[in-house]
Formats: structure tokens, C-alpha cells, sequence
């Protein structure tokens, strides 16, 4: 649990960008903890997801509906994510992954690209250098994707954000950029192929009698060579801005997952928005267990 | 010992009881929102709602349906769905359910039997046949799990034995690069390839696409009947990809 002195209110001041500066004191800060505290601990007599992914849609349409820069959204966008990481975090979730870019996003204009990927390298830079959301959640933090479709700045920048979390044992944040999940799927197919091909080529060279007969590929192999192997599929997937697609995010992963499609746009969503997606998971969760029952015993 | 636990109980019966009174509370407004939702549904299907009087379906070139397994069994029901989607003008339906109910459901049928109840079957397909309705003509494809993550793990088997079996040399000692476009043939190869649907519509308690095959899921619009007036939204959710 965070400290009772902590209020993350990013909605509130527009011009609040830095994480740091999410975290006030004051009396209102305080009753505002106590009562989320208490709002937790209600929700948590019930089943809570252990994983939450988000596709974070809705940042251009803020900008445009507050008649704001367009860049101002997503800059809004990335502080509802660190308040919304950090409420999860307090709701005792182990795993949030979010999508940030996907590779069909380079289609859009160049300067907007531009932009984001501007964006993404500052504030992934920001979180480099000024570690205190990562250390209060002990945050481990993946970027899944074709990183080498990034510029080199935005993907050393990940790479080296990637290893300095490796050890942390706390909260696992996914961030997928740029993905796509047919493109994980056939990153996983090639890595198996590859392993195949290493084996026999192998055994070739030991001269061991080989009729070339080898086991077909199977699921399991697959999913231990997704971007997300060693997490757990998604609880809830959850697109704000209302839009019911699921814009070829996780569709392996997400078999079993409650999908949600809340009208807010992503830098409205907010603490309360995140109770009542808790809710209405744990009003469905007795069928989704029972499906997911079933469908292991048939395997 | 048991005096100082006592507390804790006591604190646990008052959070379940609010949980459970949460729960209750959102049960009731959901039964209060689906009884209106209803009441709309009828008013519509009678045509005394102006603006939904007239909707463009050529938009909807594909249609999937995701039914639980076990409603899956009620083939009276499923028959039923067929004709109403037949006879808003809808031309071709994907069935799906994880194991496989659907498909061994309507099976015999696929190859070109008569069935009992004026509609006519006609083999299109291994999973797909036309099916001649309440005077319309739609095309049925039923699918399952197995065409899910099991297809493409197949799919996966097929593709990397072009590069492992037989010629070994095929690939080189170089980094194997298949693309998606190759997997879509490979999925199309084993019979696991169909047409991407504009909508999938999920019949169950919770809004799950329970495995629907990932390469044809991408940019589908996903709704679940109750959630929203969709037997009228089908024109206007359509939109273009991403």
C-alpha cells in the first residue's frame, strides 16, 4: 500500500505532467485516500483481476473536444496512465499492460508520429531519471513489440528502461509498442521455427539416424514464445472512448477476458471508472471461471 | 487470542455485507435498464420508432455470432437466431462456440441432406453451407475452438515444415522470417481462413469472444446483445478499419 499522504488527481490541473508532482499533501488528499482506501477494501471481499489491459483510446478526441494542441491529449493521456498504474497498484493488481502505439499507427501522419514518438522517448527518459512511481510500485517494466521499427532514440531509451527494472519483483507494466498481435504471433511462429531448425540441424551433426519426423507445433509452444509469456492472460481488457474493436491488441492472450468499452475518453478515466470496471468483472467472473474450467478440462 | 481476532471478523461481515449490497444495487438498476432496453427492442421491431424504421445493412457484409457452449445445445434457439438474421437481410453468418457444439450440430447437414424445417442446404464448403430460409438466402459457417489457437498452431506446423522437413536448406541458417501475410495462407491451407467479420455479436452472460480466431478478430466491432440497441447499430458501428 501506498503511503496515506499520497493524491493523484491528474484531471484537475491540466498542466500537471511530471509524476512527481501527482503526489500532494493536505487534509483533502488525506480524506480522499481514506475513502479510496475504503472503497478498495470493500471491492476486495470479491474476486479482483490480477491483470488489466488498456487500450488507451480517446487522447485525439480530448484534445480536439477541449480545443486544446493536439499533443496536450496525449500528454494527458500519459497522466491518467501513471494515476490509473498506480490505483491498480493499490487495488493489489500484479500485472497492467497497455497499448500504446500500434504498428498500423505509422500510417497516420507523419508530424503526429513524429509527436508521439517525441513523447514516448521524453517520458520514457522522465521515468529514467526520476524513479519514484517506479520504486513505489517496484515497477518491472516490458516494452513488447517490434522495438527495431522505432527510431533509435525511443528504442534505446526502452531497452535501457527495460533493464534497469528487470530485478524489480512488484508491479509488472507492459507497455506494447509498436504491436500488433497477428505480428506477435508470427514473431512466436519464426522463434519456434528457428528452435526447430536449430534441433534438427543438431541432431544432423551428431549423425543420429533421422527420418525427419518431429512432434507439430502446439499452443503451448507458442505462448511460451509470445511477448507475454510468464504473465498471466488478461482479467479485463478495458478501451475507453466507447469503441467495441479490438484493434488487434492481445488477441491470443485474451480468450477468457471481460472485454469492457466505457464511454470516457482515456484522459477522463479515472479511480471511479476503475470501480466500476472492477465491478462489473466480478459480476460476471462466477461464468468466466466456469468457461475457463471447462475449456481446460477438454484439453 | 480470540478477542483480538473478533474485530477483524466483525470488519469482514461489515465489508462483505456492503459488497454484497453494492452488488444487489447494480443487479437491480441492470434488471431496471434491461426491462427499458426490451421495451425498445419491441418498439423497434414494430417499426414505431421513426429514425430506426429504415437501416442500411449493405455495410454488414459479414456477421459472427459467439454462442456459450451450452446454449449452444438449444438447437431450436440457434435455428431461430438464423431466421431473424436471415430476415433482416443479413447474407452471411459466422457461428462459433469452443467446443464445437454448432458444428456437430450442423454437420449433417453440410453435405446437402434435406432438413426438416423448410430450409435447404447446400455444400459450400467444409464448415460453410447456404442455407435457404424464410425465402432469403444466407450462407452459414460454423467453427470452433480447434480453428482458434489450435488452427493457427497448425497453421504454424505447416509453415515451419517448409523449412524443417524435406529440404533442410530451404531456410538457410539465416533468421526465419515468415509474415502475416504467410500465415494467412497457411491458415487458409488448413481450411482455417474465412472472411473477417464486420460484427461479432456475443450471446452469453459476459462479453468474451472466448477464443473466435485471432486472424479474423482484428478490426471486428465486438457487442453484446443487452449492451446497447445493436439490432439497429449495425449500420452505424461499422466503420472503417481502426
Amino acid at each position: 500500500m501506498l503511503g496515506s499522504h499520497i493524491s493523484y488527481s491528474p484531471s484537475v490541473n491540466p498542466k500537471t505532467e511530471n509524476p512527481d508532482e501527482l503526489i500532494a499533501t493536505g487534509v483533502l488528499a488525506s480524506l480522499q485516500n481514506f475513502i479510496r482506501k475504503c472503497i478498495v477494501a470493500v471491492l476486495s471481499y470479491g474476486p479482483m483481476p490480477k491483470h488489466i489491459a488498456f487500450i488507451m483510446d480517446g487522447n485525439h478526441r480530448y484534445a480536439k473536444f477541449r480545443s486544446i494542441q493536439e499533443g496536450s491529449g496525449h500528454r494527458m493521456g500519459f497522466s491518467a496512465l501513471i494515476a490509473s498504474l498506480l490505483y491498480c497498484y493499490e487495488m493489489g493488481m500484479k500485472y497492467i499492460t497497455v497499448y500504446a502505439f500500434s504498428i498500423d499507427n505509422f500510417k497516420r501522419d507523419p508530424t503526429e508520429v513524429k509527436s508521439l514518438m517525441e513523447l514516448m522517448e521524453e517520458k520514457i527518459n522522465e521515468l529514467l531519471e526520476n524513479r519514484n512511481v517506479i520504486n513505489k510500485v517496484n515497477c518491472k517494466i516490458n516494452f513488447w513489440g517490434k522495438l527495431d521499427m522505432l527510431s533509435e532514440p525511443v528504442r534505446v531509451a526502452a531497452e535501457k528502461l527495460m533493464a534497469s527494472t528487470a530485478e524489480n519483483k512488484g508491479l509488472v507494466f507492459s507497455v506494447c509498442m509498436p504491436y500488433n498481435s497477428t505480428s506477435e504471433i508470427v514473431n512466436a511462429v519464426n522463434k519456434v521455427c528457428a528452435e526447430r531448425r536449430d534441433i534438427l540441424q543438431r541432431e544432423d551433426v551428431d549423425s543420429v539416424a533421422n527420418n525427419g519426423v518431429h512432434s507439430d507445433i502446439s499452443v503451448a509452444d507458442l505462448d511460451h514464445h509470445m511477448y507475454s509469456a510468464g504473465c498471466p492472460d488478461p482479467d479485463i481488457v478495458i478501451r475507453t472512448s466507447g469503441e467495441t474493436r479490438l484493434s488487434n491488441f492481445l488477441l491470443w492472450q485474451t480468450m477468457f477476458s471481460h472485454l469492457q468499452n466505457p464511454d470516457p475518453l482515456w484522459p477522463e478515466f479515472s479511480f471511479k471508472h476503475l470501480v466500476w470496471a472492477i465491478l462489473q468483472y466480478q459480476r460476471v467472473h462466477p461464468y468466466i471461471e466456469q468457461s475457463r474450467n471447462l475449456a481446460k478440462k477438454q484439453l | 487470542m480470540q478477542q483480538m481476532s473478533r474485530p477483524s471478523v466483525i470488519i469482514k461481515l461489515i465489508l462483505g455485507l456492503l459488497w454484497f449490497i453494492v452488488h444487489l444495487a447494480i443487479s437491480l438498476f441492470s434488471l431496471w435498464f434491461d426491462l427499458i432496453y426490451s421495451i425498445e427492442c419491441y418498439l423497434i421491431s414494430f417499426g414505431l420508432i421513426p429514425k430506426y424504421r429504415k437501416f442500411q445493412l449493405d455495410r454488414l457484409k459479414h456477421l459472427a455470432v459467439v454462442v456459450d457452449s451450452r446454449e449452444a445445445k438449444n438447437v431450436a434457439k440457434i435455428n431461430q437466431l438464423l431466421c431473424w438474421l436471415s430476415n433482416v437481410g443479413v447474407k452471411y453468418v459466422c457461428l462459433y462456440d469452443i467446443d464445437g457444439v454448432l458444428k456437430k450440430t450442423f454437420a449433417p447437414a453440410m453435405n446437402g441432406s434435406r432438413y426438416g424445417n423448410s430450409g435447404k442446404y447446400l455444400d459450400v464448403g467444409a464448415n460453410t453451407k447456404a442455407l435457404t430460409c424464410c425465402h432469403k438466402e444466407m450462407t452459414i459457417e460454423c467453427i470452433s475452438g480447434s480453428d482458434g489457437k489450435d488452427g493457427i498452431a497448425k497453421a504454424a506446423s505447416l509453415l515451419c515444415s517448409t523449412c524443417v522437413n524435406g529440404n533442410r536448406n530451404t531456410c538457410g541458417n539465416g533468421e526465419i522470417v515468415f509474415t502475416e501475410a504467410d500465415m494467412s495462407g497457411a491458415l487458409k491451407a488448413i481450411g482455417c481462413g474465412g472472411p473477417e467479420p464486420d460484427l461479432l455479436l456475443v450471446y452469453g452472460p459476459a462479453r468474451c469472444h472466448l477464443g473466435f480466431p485471432a486472424w479474423r478478430l482484428r478490426y471486428t466491432e465486438i457487442m453484446q446483445p443487452g449492451e446497447a440497441t445493436y439490432a439497429v447499430q449495425f449500420s452505424s458501428s461499422i466503420a472503417p478499419n481502426q
